[in-house]
């Protein structure tokens, strides 16, 4: 999929900014392009799991609804642990629509994003190419 | 009772496609019992085995968290939306399962 860099810079810089927790948001846009980016809370506020908050959910949601946005991506970091959805991402991986990207943190010098299909529990590595 | 019920994405191969349903009950848990009715497959999409909301799914009356009013006891009159969205959710690491209550930071402050 096709990323501007400015989105993956500001993923980078919120995951940075959060760790040792982990960060997450999303990526709004048409045609699986992302125009918009929503910093989101992490409402776990923990080094493992992510969980956006429910009222902010809904209302960035409904905000891309009347933006006539689509939801195209999914991020979160792992601050720890490689850029690849976990067993726990699989799981809980509700929005088969959107691409999940993922920011490593492991080497904090060289933080790691890429991007990934998660659709009936299997996972597809989807190519990010910036632009 | 009834009240217009908007059903997610992921969530309509239950539901025959449909994105919303109309419901009819006085509460979250009646028009989930309806929907069930209607859609056997919906139940354990949305309820755990104790017949409490699904930890990750998060459902919305009139845009408040029920979590936030009265769960899934919370009550609806003709005319309000609910809407149904899971949440998005992950991580790196631990069980899905292990997501403690006690760990919620979501309230208001």
């Amino acid at each position: 999929m096709k990323l501007e860099r400015r989105f993956a810079d500001a993923i980078i810089e919120q995951a940075l900014a959060e760790q040792p927790n982990e960060a997450c948001g999303l990526l709004a846009g048409n045609d699986g392009i992302a125009t918009r980016i929503f910093k989101m809370t992490n409402a776990e506020r923990s080094p493992v799991l992510y969980r956006m908050e429910p009222a902010e959910q809904l209302r960035v949601f409904n905000e891309m609804d009347e933006a006539g946005l689509e939801l195209v991506a999914i991020y979160h970091s792992h601050t720890r642990s490689p850029a690849y959805p976990s067993s726990t991402d699989v799981q809980l991986a509700y929005y088969p629509e959107a691409a999940y990207l993922i920011v490593s943190l492991r080497d904090i010098e060289q933080p790691e994003l890429r991007g990934f299909r998660i659709v009936d529990g299997k996972v597809e590595e989807v190519e990010l190419e910036y632009e | 009772m009834t009240v217009t019920v908007k059903i997610p994405t992921v969530l309509r191969k239950h539901t025959d496609g449909n994105a919303t349903i109309e419901a009819s009950g006085a509460s979250v848990k009646e028009l989930i019992q309806d929907i069930v009715r209607q859609y056997p497959d919906f139940k354990e999409r949305v309820l755990s085995d104790d017949d409490q909301l699904h930890r990750f799914i998060n459902v919305y009356a009139n845009d408040e968290d029920v979590r936030y009013l009265d769960g899934i006891d919370t009550k609806v009159s003709d005319g309000d939306t609910v809407a149904i969205l899971p949440a998005v959710a992950g991580g790196s690491g631990g069980s899905a399962n292990e997501v403690s209550e006690t760990n919620r930071s979501d309230r208001p402050a």
